[in-house]
């Protein structure tokens, strides 16, 4: 019987050494009368099993595919967030990582910026790296709403045919790219962590953190383009502005019915104690249940004030009621990654870590010498958070 | 009228822990569970079942038989129907080939109004399945959804959880919402509930099923590939201040000057 499975065993070549078994992150090989079997019902096709494989005995089979010709395909784009006509700073470090990607592929940097009056931002794009800016001007495109954006940004990848497109894994960037990767049959990997260029087949090498980021997990999109990802805050470093660049401004129209949302945006609303977006602070102080009670968070919001960094909180504190869930950093929370975070009586739960384990530097300060937290931690002080606190909340006013 | 509610079976992972020695996922007793933004999307979709008068709950699941205990929980919270989806030629999917899918099955089902997903998941943490479905069915969405304000079989009202607060978003129906934590408690199942659940037959749908174009699901359908999986270096070892609050407040300011004044 013909076999059409994804991967197999080829039952001739394997000698049951019992590598695959123990390399599968998804357990689902087992050892079957000395020879693998693969349960396919629990593989993702990751392929961790054929790169240990010393026999060659598994094997992943596509059907075969005419080798397209994406020759024509040139240039990396960065879709440009904006919000209330300012660019969002994770565009720049989309652009930091942009430039460094078409240098290596010897293709040009392009900017996409979508919105109402904002020809003037443009600029901002070239100083930042950017050799040429594809700008949709339109009252119709004054804030983000899905399905306007959506047609817009398909449009332009139609007729200008990128060979790459990053975009931030923000709640817009998440929304909007999920959308255009389905209408035009592309491969997206989301909330990437690193990305790179395959010095041979000139392939964006896509790396995002899974499960947690216990497994790392590095991806491509070899037979479809554009080739699409969503980037991590905070990941990148932003390019720096040079206001000596060159670059090319080139504005689009389209007819209104591009224009058209059968949803609707009646209000923006901004929550006074999410000024400081947690997903974009550079610097995060954190309390957890350690804090004890609720009017006690003004501890950490003094600290955070007199190092201009933002408030986080453990899912704990929140679900206590002591601060709103804006602020949680973990798992059913927000991922953060910033140069400084904070963390005070808070014992860290895989949950926490999962959300902040990657920030360059952890402080930690807690009573209980065991709690998880400073496993993580570049520093940790063991001791009262109420009296620790305090006292570097002075040499930093 | 239907309320679709697509849900994924995902290892509890506070469990998933590293084997220092072989390096890879320890599993052996990791119990699976509903992902934890999906017990969201299913209590919102009964909260908005008793609004609209002859709305049915039907729950869908992509994923290996063994779904079938997500499926059966859903069913125990209240869900009325109950479907999986399973076939090994659904192997090797992305969210490409998943939202594909699951959009296919939908069609099946048909008489929608609203379907409901959690966020993302907490395994693969992506946030395009949601998204993905809403394209191939060509109907509107909205993500992150935290509040419904209004509802009847022709529109919602929403708030949609932004980086800075909220956006108020009016969408015609049918609609995928996807919801965050902030939206509901989740009930527990009651007792009535668990047993009819027990004895429910959960029908399986495989790629025959629901006539979809094979070179859209499972691996072919996939444009992304996996080609390497690793685990992170792990953390330096860090440093343990110790001393009086005064003298290790001082340290760590030495330390943390930088980056703050930087």
């Amino acid at each position: 019987m013909a076999n059409n499975d994804a991967i197999r065993v080829l039952n001739d070549k394997c000698t049951g050494c019992t590598l695959c078994v123990k390399v599968c992150p998804f357990g689902a090989i087992t050892m079957e009368e000395k020879k693998a079997v693969i349960n396919l019902m629990k593989c993702t096709v990751c392929g961790a099993c054929v790169e240990i494989c010393k026999f060659k005995a598994i094997v992943i089979q596509k059907k075969d595919e005419e080798k397209i010709d994406f020759s024509h395909h040139k240039d990396v784009w960065v879709f440009s967030e904006q919000k209330k006509g300012q660019v969002q700073s994770i565009s720049f470090e989309l652009l930091g990582k942009g430039r460094e990607l078409a240098d290596k592929l010897g293709a040009r940097l392009c900017a996409v910026l979508l919105g109402d009056k904002i020809e003037d931002k443009a600029k901002d794009l070239i100083a930042r790296g950017a050799d040429k800016v594809y700008l949709v001007n339109s009252p119709k495109l004054h804030v983000y709403q899905d399905e306007p954006y959506t047609k817009v940004l398909v449009e332009l990848i139609k007729k200008y045919k990128p060979e790459v497109v990053l975009c931030g894994a923000t709640v817009i960037g998440r929304s909007l790219i999920s959308r255009v990767a389905v209408k035009i049959g592309a491969g997206l990997t989301a909330d990437c962590t690193g990305l790179d260029i395959d010095p041979d087949e000139k392939l964006l090498l896509q790396t995002r953190p899974a499960f947690g980021g216990n497994i790392m997990a590095t991806i491509i999109s070899p037979n479809t383009r554009p080739q699409m990802a969503t980037v991590r805050h905070k990941v990148m470093a932003e390019a720096e502005p040079d206001a000596k660049r060159k670059g090319v401004i080139i504005k689009e129209e389209f007819p209104e019915d591009v224009y058209t949302s059968r949803s609707i945006l009646i209000d923006v609303v901004e929550e006074i104690e999410a000024t400081i977006n947690i997903a974009e602070a550079d610097i995060i102080v954190s309390g957890g249940r350690g804090l004890r009670e609720k009017e006690n968070f003004d501890i950490i919001r003094e600290l955070a004030l007199a190092l201009n960094g933002a408030v986080g909180a453990s899912r704990s504190a929140v679900d206590a009621d002591w601060i709103p869930y804006s602020h949680q950093v973990g798992q059913t929370g927000k991922t953060v990654c910033p140069k400084l975070y904070i963390a005070c009586g808070i014992s860290g739960q895989i949950q926490h870590l999962i959300g902040m384990k990657s920030s360059d530097v952890i402080v930690a300060i807690n009573k209980d010498p065991d709690a998880p937290i400073f496993s993580v931690a570049t520093y940790g002080i063991v001791g009262d958070l109420f009296k620790v606190v305090p006292k570097l909340t002075q040499y930093f006013k | 009228m239907k309320i679709i509610v697509l849900i994924k079976q995902v290892p509890e992972t506070t469990d998933v822990r590293i084997d220092p020695e072989t390096n890879t996922l320890i599993r052996e007793g990791v119990d699976s569970i509903i992902n934890p933004f999906d017990m969201y999307a299913i209590e919102e979709a009964l909260r908005v079942k008793e609004r609209l008068e002859g709305a049915k709950v039907v729950v869908i699941s992509m994923g290996p038989p063994q779904a079938v205990d997500a499926l059966k929980e859903a069913l125990s919270m209240g869900c009325d129907e109950a479907v999986l989806l399973s076939d090994r030629k659904f192997a090797g999917s992305d969210t490409w080939a998943t939202s594909y899918t699951l959009a296919q099955a939908i069609k099946k089902i048909g008489d929608y109004r609203l379907i409901f997903c959690g966020k993302q998941a907490s395994d693969g943490d992506t946030a395009q399945v949601g998204p993905g479905v809403s394209t191939h069915l060509d109907i509107p969405q909205v993500t992150y959804v935290k509040h419904i304000e209004q509802i009847d079989t022709h529109a919602a009202k929403v708030e949609r959880m932004t980086e800075e607060g909220y956006d108020i978003i009016e969408t015609p129906l049918p609609a995928v919402l996807t919801v965050v934590k902030e939206i509901n408690e989740p009930r527990l199942p009651s007792l009535k509930g668990k047993m009819r659940a027990k004895k429910a037959e959960i029908p399986v749908w495989g790629a025959g099923d629901i006539s979809c174009d094979e070179d859209k699901i499972g691996l072919d359908g996939s444009p992304t590939r996996v080609v390497k999986i690793f685990t992170p270096p792990p953390r330096e070892g860090g440093r343990i201040l110790t001393g009086e609050p005064d003298e290790v407040a001082k340290e760590l300011a030495g330390l943390i000057k930088d980056i703050v004044t930087g």
